[in-house]
């Protein structure tokens, strides 16, 4: 019965042909076709007829490719069509198993045969097969067992089987870095082949190599040379470029030989892709060869104003690339760049706004920002928001470092707000905030923005904008001090319309009015008393100036209109709001109260100016910016048991307290080390922590450290006002203390001035963490087995003075490796720390053999 | 190193996608959809790269060539040259121009088998081998008459093999 049914298969079998025909006779629904199709090779893929089978299977690999569906299931069927002898199915077996094999696939093993068999063929399109399916999906285990055929292969006669073999070669040494001591020296010597398909992709196959760790490879920087002085063949000085691009970069010296020519290629008329890899290698790693320089930046203008939008768009990136070093280049483009602003292209558009961004300093600031802001107005919305984006995250950068008039950048972020597709709400309010949290002299701007904010009617119903409109509710409440009159400020928060946000900030708009509320009767009750009591005299004197004088009747009809604003509010359904809308109301009730007794009862208005005093002191602490690593730096109360905590702890993290521990003698008792290295641990990150925030030398440093150890409680408590970015040098004088309270009141008594250069900045406060600096993992490890390979065999193909050199040296190092281990046992180290010290070992070894292919270099030089 | 293959009709069609490090089918059809996406929004005239990273990761490219009613595009890292890879295309599309005289979309609808034996030339294990595209016609002209004669061959033997073998 199954014969018959496999023979009514292998006879009436669709072909992919068929397949493909059938599926685009599929008006709507492919997929039940599909699926019917599926039916119908699970079934003719068991046949025992192998072309019924191969057959069944490519029609599977093309449902795979192109429709996605699974054929993880027929791994099995692949090999043994693969086994098959017609080359036809031996095709598509190969092909099937390329696609969709990984190296969890049980039936993986079963290949290593059939690709020997393959590889050893006399028929060179077999052998080919198998090496194209080696390269995709070989294995640790596949490319170990074919290692000799793969050898074997790179010394063939046929250039066709040799390049593939030579290509092979990427994957069998990343899979399997031994075949290195086999095949490397075949490998390199096609470096010198004249036939330009060989030398093609023997120099893809390092220019690979090189990506990954170009340290070991830079002895063969004569070879490279060579090809890069000789060769007119644009694919094989490309991948040279990039193989110089690396080795250059850890090797300056080299840059300098490889300078001319590269100039010489860029001199002649060579295709631009070609052109733009000589650009792309001068400006990334030659970039201090100053004629190579000046040259590969004349022929980035000319990609400027080209007509073919990819150089326009490659030349911009080409600058964005020199832009860190030399900012000369940018600068000269500068009107190719801003007219780059309104190409129709977006990439683009992109690339020039990041150059432009990077051109920002404190000197131009103002004017990018100005021709930005115009580009947002024009632009699409999604044009529009990178180019928001951009400006905030330059501005803001580094605690706003490049703002000098804070006056300015708060319109601006006023400006932003209304520009109609702007979306960036979130970081325009974040920003605000911290603005009047860090720049005590840009609070009165802000509340004057904050107002206009908060009456424009156009961005109550964007709720893209409403963190803004929070923003500038929390300021205008938090800073009420520095507005012209506080009823305005009330009216605006208290507007009808303000039932269109969300009651989160419908909240933050009713506390802000509380705060504008008690000072406004604060400043009534201090204008009343200021001729009786001195001591209220002097904690207002700067407000009875700044605010118009209330009068009995601006004050009733204050608290008249917050009462009529909110009573509507103490039914709402969100308690949030309805609970802060009836703490108003509690508190204008009592207060209307003794207001109006005032006129008969002059006890009662004592009794209201102390609890107006009460509540404003309740709002008087000032708010500053909060590290976000806050927790982090409380010490440890001195009385604290922790040991027995801890003593679990040290289960998990043993790798990381045992250097404490270790670095002390062990006669301790357990617990004392314990709580000895926790009092530790928090020193050395405190140590992290300052040394982490840059270009602060090391001794200043730890001396910061010990103060911190000495005065711990000190940085604690006053969080806030010490926590200044210390790193930053020329800073420092103005960052030392929190401004004292005479300072701004002399600043902000200054009637606010336009753009002036002569103003100074004002005082910005910082946090420790303003600058993270995110240590990287370190990625050499990966390649570590293979670039020791590579450094080995080529130490083989150095000059025998340095072979003996080598020998006594590696000799050295297993001994002190070996020392090391005995070491290790001895103290009993964690695994975890055991390998961390190992690596630590083998980079040094690295280092240590990487300084001498330096010589050979200068063999070279 | 070139990450990956497609060509895909204007409709979005994929007509031939090869991924050169494996990745679950599933993934495989998202990637697709997500760069068509990118591509039909984009308007004639414009620079022929796309910014990549959010589909395939840091440090990846994309070139793309439309022509009639098919867009290629290659997707590959930054060991290539985005200008060579837009030549590459071109040495693709000539090779297939020789191959079926005058390619259209329905030529590398139907030939599934013979479109992978020309990219398979040039593109090998996503290192660029080949970019002549008289070689690669040689390579797959042999490869076709290589597929023919096993047929011939097989003709007879096929069916008897096949009930041996029960």
């Amino acid at each position: 019965m199954a014969s018959s049914n496999s023979l009514m298969d292998s006879l009436f079998q669709r072909s992919l042909e068929d397949l493909i025909k059938g599926i685009r006779l599929q008006l709507h629904g492919e997929s039940s076709f599909i699926s019917k199709s599926l039916d119908e090779i699970r079934r003719e893929i068991k046949s025992t007829d192998l072309s019924t089978k191969s057959i069944a299977l490519q029609k599977l690999s093309y449902l795979a490719a192109l429709h996605g569906v699974d054929m993880s299931w027929a791994a099995f069927h692949a090999v043994e069509v693969v086994s098959s002898s017609r080359f036809e199915d031996k095709r598509i077996g190969y092909h099937a198993i390329a696609q969709s094999f990984n190296d969890q696939t049980p039936v993986l093993l079963l290949i290593t045969n059939q690709l020997r068999k393959d590889l050893n063929s006399s028929n060179e399109y077999e052998v080919s097969l198998a090496l194209e399916c080696l390269s995709r999906i070989g294995t640790d285990d596949l490319a170990r067992d074919l290692t000799s055929e793969v050898f074997t292969l790179l010394g063939s006669s046929k250039a066709f089987v040799k390049k593939k073999a030579i290509g092979v070669v990427l994957r069998v040494f990343d899979k399997y870095p031994d075949a290195v001591k086999v095949c490397f020296k075949r490998l390199v010597e096609n470096l010198e082949s004249s036939d330009p398909h060989i030398l093609s992709a023997v120099v893809g196959v390092f220019c690979e190599l090189t990506t990954k760790d170009p340290r070991s490879y830079l002895p063969l920087a004569p070879e490279f040379y060579k090809i890069l002085v000789d060769s007119r063949n644009n694919w094989v000085l490309i991948k040279v470029l990039k193989v110089f691009a690396k080795l250059a970069s850890i090797e300056p010296r080299l840059a300098k030989k490889v300078a001319d020519p590269i100039c010489e290629h860029m001199r002649r008329n060579v295709g631009k892709s070609l052109l733009f890899e000589c650009i792309r290698t001068v400006v990334s790693s030659l970039s201090d060869q100053e004629t190579a320089l000046k040259l590969a930046v004349a022929r980035i203008r000319d990609f400027l104003v080209d007509d073919d939008p990819n150089l326009r768009y490659l030349g911009l990136h080409a600058l964005s690339i020199v832009a860190p070093k030399h900012l000369w280049a940018v600068l000269e483009n500068r009107e190719a760049i801003v007219k780059a602003l309104s190409d129709e292209d977006p990439n683009v558009k992109l690339e020039a706004l990041h150059l432009l961004m990077a051109m920002v300093n404190e000197d131009n600031v103002s004017e990018i920002s100005r021709i930005l802001m115009n580009y947002a107005l024009k632009s699409d919305l999604l044009f529009c928001n990178e180019v928001i984006a951009s400006v905030l995250l330059a501005c803001s950068r580094n605690s706003y470092e490049i703002i000098v008039d804070f006056d300015w950048y708060v319109s601006l972020l006023g400006e932003m707000a209304r520009i109609p597709h702007c979306q960036r709400g979130q970081e325009i309010g974040h920003q605000l905030i911290d603005i009047g949290m860090r720049v005590k002299d840009a609070r009165r701007e802000l509340v004057r923005i904050s107002r206009a904010l908060l009456i424009d009617p156009a961005l109550l119903g964007n709720q893209f904008l409403h963190p803004i409109l929070s923003a500038a509710a929390w300021a205008s409440g938090e800073y009420v001090e520095f507005s012209k009159t506080s009823y305005d400020i009330a009216e605006a928060l208290l507007q009808p319309r303000t039932s269109l946000l969300p009651p989160s900030i419908r909240a933050i708009y009713i506390h802000s009015t509380f705060k504008v509320l008690v000072f406004s009767l604060k400043a009534y009750f201090s204008a009343q008393d200021s001729t009786s009591s001195p001591l209220v005299e002097e904690s207002t004197n700067y407000v009875s100036s700044l605010v118009n004088a209330f009068t009995y009747e601006s004050i009733s009809s204050l608290v008249d209109m917050i009462e009529l604003g909110l009573c509507s509010l103490s039914g709402t359904l969100d308690v949030e709001v309805q609970e802060r809308a009836k703490n108003v109301l509690g508190f204008t009730g009592m207060i209307k109260h003794k207001i109006i007794e005032k006129v008969t009862s002059p006890e009662s208005v004592i009794e209201a100016s102390r609890a107006v005093a009460f509540m404003e002191d309740v709002f008087s602490e000032e708010l500053g910016p909060v590290s976000s690593t806050a927790q982090e730096k409380v010490p440890l109360p001195d009385g604290l048991e922790l040991n027995e905590n801890l003593e679990d702890l040290q289960e998990i993290c043993g790798e990381f307290l045992k250097p404490v521990v270790d670095s002390n003698s062990n006669s301790f008792s357990s617990s004392e080390k314990i709580s000895f290295s926790v009092a530790k641990l928090r020193i050395s990150d405190q140590l992290e922590a300052s040394s982490s925030s840059s270009s602060h030398p090391p001794e200043s440093a730890s001396l910061l450290a010990e103060h911190r150890k000495r005065h711990g409680l000190y940085y604690l408590s006053s969080q806030k006002s010490d926590d200044h970015d210390d790193s930053n040098g020329n800073n420092n004088n103005t960052l030392n203390e929190y401004p004292p309270a005479n300072e701004i009141l002399a600043d902000s008594f200054n009637p606010k001035k336009k753009m002036n250069q002569s103003k100074p900045r004002p005082v910005v406060v910082k946090l420790d963490e303003g600058d993270d600096i995110k240590m990287k993992p370190d990625g050499s490890s990966n390649h570590e087995p293979l670039s020791r390979a590579i450094q080995t065999a080529l130490m083989g193909k150095g000059k025998e003075k340095e072979r003996e050199k080598d020998n006594p040296e590696r000799s050295l190092d297993s001994g002190t490796k070996e020392q090391s281990l005995r070491k290790d046992k001895k103290t009993k180290k964690k695994n975890g720390e055991k390998s961390s010290k190992h690596r630590s070992r083998r980079r040094s070894d690295k280092d240590a053999s990487a300084a001498k292919p330096v010589d050979i270099v200068d063999f070279l030089l | 190193m070139i990450k990956a293959v497609m060509m895909m009709n204007t409709q979005g069609k994929p007509r031939l996608a090869k991924f050169y490090d494996y990745m679950p089918v599933e993934k495989q059809q998202e990637l697709i959809r997500g760069v068509f996406s990118v591509l039909c929004s984009r308007p004639e005239n414009v620079s022929n790269f796309l910014e990549i990273d959010s589909l395939f990761g840091p440090d990846s490219r994309l070139v793309y060539k439309h022509y009639a009613t098919l867009y290629f595009v290659l997707v590959f890292d930054g060991s290539e040259n985005e200008l060579a890879m837009l030549d590459l295309i071109q040495v693709l599309v000539e090779t297939l121009d020789k191959c079926f005289s005058n390619v259209c979309e329905l030529d590398i609808v139907f030939n599934y088998s013979k479109m992978h034996a020309v990219l398979d030339e040039i593109v090998f294990g996503g290192q660029v081998l080949e970019t002549s595209s008289a070689e690669v016609m040689k390579a797959v002209k042999e490869i076709s008459k290589l597929e023919a004669a096993s047929n011939s061959i097989s003709l007879v033997p096929k069916s008897v093999s096949g009930w041996r073998g029960r």
